[in-house]
């Protein structure tokens, strides 16, 4: 068993990178071994460890096909999509707007579906020299899984990159392509995102300060702590590499314990 | 964090260790360089210990029955003289079970529950001082990782036995994480659930359903279960070996009451 998790000699995107868990991604696939394009809304970004930076709205159909044959041409393969990009709703059913809720679907549904069929072609080529063939990486989130109050319409994306990622590793498998696609379920983790969520709660009157709400999100974890950016980005390695070439179709969560109760 | 040794100075105990999943999880975590106590219960005159030995560098083997408290008792006073904690407990002893409900017996049923079920309990009661002792002194703590399996997450015919066994392991799993957790016990507890993994367990597990259907080989029995696994193919052991080292190791830091499958897409659908 040489180096069932490296990434040695593969070509990496990440969406959503200049996020928490996207810059820790990124940096954890390079430090694997994999050489990593960063991406994002802002038209620049410096993500450590990154090969380079394209801007990318995942929302857009001509984008995601420029960049992916960008990819083709410059490196001539793509080993790993980690299909991170996406956005958090904090609203209550009734005070949620339907250009809210659908940019919410648009980012964390439609974006996992336009990069993986902009990706699959590349993917499907590139995995079949590689050892557990390539992977693509869904972010979905313990909000996938649970219901939470106020997170409707996020909850209700996340659930759908849930089936999504299985029925995508079911349809690659039936057509023997070489890509396996699981989702990643993280629990609460200190990010921008997680601040954005905390300051909706008090807006929203949930929660009467933002302390408050971070202390009973973070209590809502068995490990008693929140997760860090770290901690989800090994997984997305893990799953990555060819040590979980027999893993399709599954979901990883990361949570800290808090959905086994 | 990926060097490849990832396991570095922890001990380790898999019980069953000696054939299938069990021997290929101890190579695993032996080559992240975790030094290795294998349990299992061979025969007299087997030869697989000495080959095991042979084939780890610095393993024990210790001859354990897993449905024996007073045998995982005497296992934990060696490895207390030996090493003073472990590190890692990976409880990956099982046997198989086929056949109709109205079929089974009320002994193989409280076998299989034995080996299946009691074997987790003992081995995680028995260890917990051990782990608690290892898992104070490493960043994230210790790792328990039970080896359920895709029956503990959906149902198959003829399979009810082994079903409600692994399913029980399942939750096991949960509450034991979520009570070492809410103790601030730094131990954490996660499943794995394999497909249908190529070891000497599932062949004969075939030739035993074979011989009782009489209508279908071993052989036809094994490779339809790799035509309905999406992916087209078993496991091989060290596909579930590396998911195990994974969830052993501090990459999954954050990961307590989870359960990773490990099935080839077979429970996506």
């Amino acid at each position: 068993m040489s180096t069932p998790f490296a990434l040695s000699g593969t070509v990496s995107l990440v969406t959503g990178a200049t996020g928490g868990i996207g810059r820790a991604a990124v940096k954890a696939l390079a430090d694997a071994g994999s050489k990593v394009i960063a991406s994002d809304i802002a038209a620049d970004a410096s993500v450590a460890g990154a090969t380079e930076y394209r801007r990318l709205d995942v929302t857009d159909e001509a984008a995601w096909e420029k960049l992916i044959a960008g990819i083709a041409a410059n490196h001539g393969r793509l080993d790993i999509l980690v299909n991170n990009a996406g956005i958090s709703v904090t609203n209550s059913i009734a005070g949620t707007s339907l250009a809210e809720w659908r940019k919410c679907q648009a980012v964390n549904v439609e974006g996992v579906f336009l990069g993986t069929r902009a990706a699959a072609e590349l993917l499907r080529r590139s995995g079949t020299d590689r050892k557990g063939g390539s992977s693509i990486v869904n972010l979905s989130s313990v909000g996938g899984i649970r219901g939470a109050a106020y997170m409707a319409a996020y909850c209700t994306s996340k659930g759908a990159v849930r089936l999504f990622t299985k029925s995508a590793a079911a349809e690659y498998a039936a057509l023997s392509w070489p890509i396996r696609v699981n989702s990643v379920h993280p629990g609460g983790i200190d990010t921008e995102m997680m601040d954005t969520i905390y300051a909706r709660y008090v807006e929203t009157g949930l929660f009467p300060d933002e302390e408050t709400a971070r202390a009973i999100v973070s209590a809502g974890h068995a490990l008693g702590r929140m997760g860090e950016p770290d901690e989800i980005a090994a997984g997305i390695v893990f799953l990555s590499a060819p040590g979980a070439s027999f893993m399709t179709g599954s979901e990883l969560v990361i949570d800290g314990g808090m959905t086994a109760r | 964090m990926m060097g490849g040794r990832r396991l570095e100075g922890r001990i380790a105990l898999i019980s069953g260790a000696l054939r299938g999943i069990g021997r290929a999880i101890a190579e695993c975590l032996a080559a992240e360089g975790a030094t290795v106590i294998l349990t299992d219960l061979d025969a007299d005159g087997d030869a697989e210990p000495q080959a095991a030995l042979a084939a780890i560098p610095d393993a024990v083997y210790i001859r354990l029955d897993a449905t024996d408290e007073a045998g995982w008792q005497a296992a934990r006073a060696q490895v207390e003289r030996l090493f003073g904690h472990i590190d890692i407990l990976v409880n990956n002893v099982g046997a198989d079970l086929t056949g109709k409900v109205q079929d089974l017996t009320l002994d193989d049923w409280r076998r299989l529950m034995a080996l299946n079920v009691d074997s987790v309990f003992l081995g995680t009661k028995t260890f917990q001082p051990l782990l608690a002792k290892g898992g104070a002194s490493t960043p994230y703590g210790s790792s328990i990782i039970n080896i359920s399996s895709i029956m503990g997450l959906v149902g198959m015919s003829e399979v009810s036995a082994y079903s409600a066994s692994k399913g029980a392991v399942r939750l096991f799993t949960k509450s034991n994480a979520l009570e070492f957790a809410d103790a601030g016990v730094p131990i954490r507890v996660n499943s794995v659930h394999p497909g249908f993994v190529e070891t000497p367990l599932l062949h004969k597990g075939m030739e035993r359903w074979a011989a009782r259907d009489g209508n279908v080989t071993a052989q036809q029995l094994v490779d339809a279960m790799a035509q309905t696994t999406p992916i087209k193919r078993l496991a091989q052991p060290v596909e579930i070996g590396r998911v195990v080292a994974f969830l052993a190791s501090d990459d999954s830091s954050y990961m307590t009451g989870s359960e990773v499958v490990v099935d080839g897409g077979w429970t996506a659908r």
